[in-house]
């Protein structure tokens, strides 16, 4: 290896590992768990192959297939088929997100405030933080792989094999390794840590869409996606490796590409062009709102045309589910339609949810910016100004209401428009629209908990993170099979009437909203306790 | 008339206390300056006078209203620079002193320009590609331009170049000269010296001293640089004189105030070939309170 550029490359892996000592444990246990819980409440849910079958039949869906990807094994449902089919997509995603967020962390964001720097003054090579990133992330998706896939193994299931197990893990360990390389690409294409953030989580999203698209489509769509080629790889089937080993092999590549940019471009700077400055602010800008929505109006824009373009996915697969419960007679029978309701319809609630909880990120991302200005002590600024704290919180909080309700309808109107225009029968887009918004209290009841942590718990706001990933995980494994009610309630997201398949409940929205409320009242009494910057 | 005044003003993060038992009080028209080491509690001591962050203990007014309570009325009248001054990467200068200033209230153009030229400033660049000091020149810019009583700066120098020092000490005399307040946390010691007419001395988030520059020359004597024909070898012994230096053959020592007298009657007894007489710069004022004790804070 070239001294010059590689140079102490170990060291700072180690320190990267040192600064990630609890975070990165807690990540991969928080898979291997998660996983081993759901392959046992698999097991236990459906105790029979004919239970089984029953599901494996519902799975040629087109909406299924968006969801979870393309169905394979289903002539012989096993539980290890069924919980790779439809638990492999959705975990790889997560730990692709985990990857974006650790390979920013050490790269731009370490960039951005400085330090860097300061590790390029000591004698390390130019691309060491970079291959250093790489490194840590390429160990902790092996080990994440290996793990998960010994403690499948080991829970002794029937149909869940030595190989893949093993391939179920490397599946996820793959994954993770080409966001990670994917990412740190984008961090050397932006100029900061968060545009660098929000170009890896859009190419996360898209590589899920085009999957989604693919699957359902053509084949040949799927295949420009690194998430269509891990599902392809029909773990606890045929288990094939390859697919797994070519996105390895795209990781290495990318991470190449990676360093490649990184070595002909200057610290601090990126390459996607900066425009010019202007002398004076524009009078929009003028005001703690106008900054706090300037500030966030590219991601802002990004996020709206990423929701709509994921309801139109999911509409657009609508057309093709007509279709398919047309040909299929054994589904007329299997699902028998609710009382009015096509059998269309009734998948409406379960993509809502999942749309929702993905618009959800958008709209705390817009309220949490406030608690990055404070890390960065660019609050006193304004609060050293005549500007109160209740202004101030109440323009973050503002913003975030409005994106809550953008996000929403775009991702309503975006299926409802879609499904009506390829549907035959026609779509009903208000219906679709009001589904939609059906779940803004909910939504809000997790700004007003955001809230209440920026008031009272500053320390602890990435707390959200974690329980809209529970919440999305409930809300998900409660659309594959029956969990027991209570479940669902632990989260907002569990209160929300299932339009159209319920009518409308206004009590309960109107409490979500008052517990919302409530929760945000509290949130700006302690705001104005504290003090800023700790 | 007290535009600014703490009263027992204490701080504590966990059981560390920042702030203990601070007193300052700053007159009208007057430039206050505020010196002491790194972690002395000078950052502290602002930020709880901005309502930033909120005393433990104790009273802090300005313009007669409570730092933490009227924070907003307050700051309607008052114009600050923060120590290290963070900005938004991706909006301009300009755009950033715009908002500076429309959020205190005010819309002082005119000011605004002339001051991006005396500072030499391209308000045109991004907040990413300016130096340190050039993001000081903003924060400055912003808070000069603005029509405040009371001017709050926090080491407002520490980047910028010896000429850029000039145009800020000009603008404190004028703000000084429309009969601003101006309170001034510093390293520089001459800066210090040469714009604030009283001084707080603040080591361990205790404050040390406080008084005019004369007051404080007055406690600390005159420096005195001597050569005789003779050697004096009882001076350290003569009551009265501290810190002696040889130099160049000549002694230079510290003389008590109030000692003056008979130590210059001392010495002459030992035929004075050379006399020389300074006031202590603020630098050896300063020196003397942080003699042996290392420095201030924790950090
Ligand atoms: N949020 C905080 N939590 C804990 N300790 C803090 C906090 N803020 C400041 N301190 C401590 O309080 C002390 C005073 O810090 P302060 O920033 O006021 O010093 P300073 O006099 O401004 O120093 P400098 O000259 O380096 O700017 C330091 O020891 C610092 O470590
Ligand atoms: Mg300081």
């Amino acid at each position: 290896m070239n001294n010059q550029l590689f140079s102490g490359t170990g060291s700072l892996s180690r320190f990267i590992l040192r600064r990630d000592r609890i975070r990165i444990p807690i990540w991969i246990l928080s898979f291997v768990f998660a996983t081993v819980a759901t392959a046992v409440a698999f097991i236990g849910l459906y105790e029979n192959a004919q239970e089984r079958q029953a599901i494996a039949a519902t799975m040629e869906n087109p909406a299924m297939m968006a969801m979870v990807g393309p169905g394979y094994g289903l002539a012989n449902y096993t539980s290890g088929a069924m919980m790779a089919h439809q638990m492999l997509l959705m975990t790889a995603v997560v730990v692709g997100l985990m990857s974006v967020l650790l390979v920013i962390r050490h790269t731009r964001t370490d960039e951005e405030d400085g330090r860097i720097e300061m590790v390029r003054s000591l004698p390390v090579g130019r691309l060491s933080n970079v291959a250093a990133t790489l490194l840590v992330l390429f160990l902790v998706n092996t080990v994440l792989a290996v793990l998960t896939g010994i403690s499948l193994y080991a829970l002794n299931i029937e149909s869940m094999e030595l190989e893949g197990s093993l391939l179920y893990g490397a599946a996820l360990g793959a994954t993770g390794m080409i966001f990670a390389s994917l990412t740190a690409v984008c961090a050397q294409l932006s100029h900061n840590a968060r545009s660098a953030m929000g170009l890896s989580i859009g190419i996360l999203l898209l590589a899920y869409i085009v999957r989604a698209i693919g699957d359902v489509g053509s084949e040949a769509v799927a295949w420009l996606s690194p998430l269509g080629w891990i599902v392809r790889s029909e773990v606890y089937v045929n288990n094939i490796w390859w697919p797994v080993l070519l996105t390895v092999g795209a990781a290495i590549i990318f991470g190449a590409l990676a360093m490649y940019l990184n070595s002909i471009r200057d610290l601090g700077a990126g390459f996607l062009p900066a425009r010019a400055g202007k002398v004076h602010a524009s009078p929009l800008l003028l005001s703690p709102i106008g900054l706090a929505f300037r500030l966030q109006r590219t991601g802002f824009i990004a996020w709206a045309i990423s929701m709509y373009v994921l309801g139109a996915s999911y509409g657009s697969v609508m057309g093709d589910m007509e279709s398919f419960f047309a040909d299929v007679d054994l589904m007329q029978d299997l699902l028998v339609p609710m009382e009015g309701f096509s059998l269309v319809e009734q998948f409406v609630p379960t993509l809502m949810a999942v749309m929702t909880i993905i618009a959800t990120i958008p709209v705390l991302m817009a309220i949490l910016k406030m608690r990055g200005e404070e890390k960065n002590d660019r609050i006193e600024h304004i609060l050293g100004r005549a500007v109160s704290r209740n202004r101030l919180l109440g323009s973050y909080l503002l913003i975030s209401l409005i994106a809550s309700f953008v996000m929403i309808s775009l991702a309503g109107l975006g299926l409802g428009t879609v499904a009506d225009a390829v549907m035959e029968e026609g779509f009903d887009v208000a219906m679709a629209y009001q589904a939609a918004l059906a779940y803004l209290p909910a939504v809000w009841v997790m700004v007003g908990l955001t809230v209440l942590l920026i008031g009272w718990l500053p320390k602890l706001t990435g707390f959200i993170w974690l329980y809209l990933s529970f919440s999305f995980f409930v809300i998900y494994l409660g659309s594959l099979f029956q969990l027991p009610e209570w479940v669902e309630k632990i989260t907002p997201f569990g209160y929300v009437s299932a339009i159209p398949l319920e009518e409308f409940d206004w009590l309960q929205a109107t409490m979500l909203t008052a517990v919302a409320i409530l929760l945000i009242v509290v949130g700006f009494v302690g705001y104005n306790r504290r003090d800023i910057g700790s | 008339m007290t535009i600014l005044k703490t009263a027992g003003l204490t701080k504590k993060f966990g059981d560390f206390a920042a702030l203990d038992g601070v007193d300052i009080e700053v007159g009208k028209g007057e430039v206050y300056g505020f010196i002491g080491p790194n972690g002395s509690g000078k950052s502290t001591t602002i930020r709880v006078l901005l309502g930033i962050l909120k005393a433990t203990e104790g009273h802090a007014t300005i313009f007669g209203k409570d730092v933490w309570k009227d924070a907003v009325e307050i700051h309607k009248r008052v114009a600050y620079v923060p120590g290290d001054v963070n900005l938004w990467p991706n909006l301009t200068g300009g755009e950033v002193i715009d908002l500076f200033i429309k959020l205190r209230g005010g819309n002082n153009t005119s000011r605004r320009e002339e001051l991006i030229r005396r500072f030499d400033l391209d308000p045109s660049k991004k907040c990413r590609t300016y130096s340190k000091g050039n993001r000081q020149k903003v924060a400055l810019v912003a808070a000069l331009s603005s029509d405040a009583d009371l001017y709050i700066l926090d080491e407002p120098t520490s980047g910028l170049d010896p000429l850029m020092e000039r145009v800020f000490q000009e603008c404190v005399r004028e703000a000084k000269a429309e009969g601003k307040s101006i309170l001034l946390s510093s390293h520089i010691l001459s800066e210090v010296e040469q714009l604030c007419d009283k001084v707080a001395i603040i080591r361990q988030g205790k404050i040390i001293e406080t008084g005019t520059l004369k007051e404080l020359r007055h406690l600390t004597g005159t420096m005195l640089l001597v050569e005789t024909k003779e050697p004096m070898p009882g001076l350290a012994e003569v009551k009265g004189v501290r810190g002696i230096v040889q130099k160049d053959g000549a002694l230079s020592f510290q003389v008590d105030q109030e000692e003056l007298d008979h130590v210059v009657r001392y010495v002459s007894g030992f035929g004075i070939i050379r006399m020389e007489s300074a006031p202590p710069t603020l630098e050896e004022l300063f020196m003397r309170h942080y003699e042996g004790t290392g420095t201030g804070g924790v950090s």
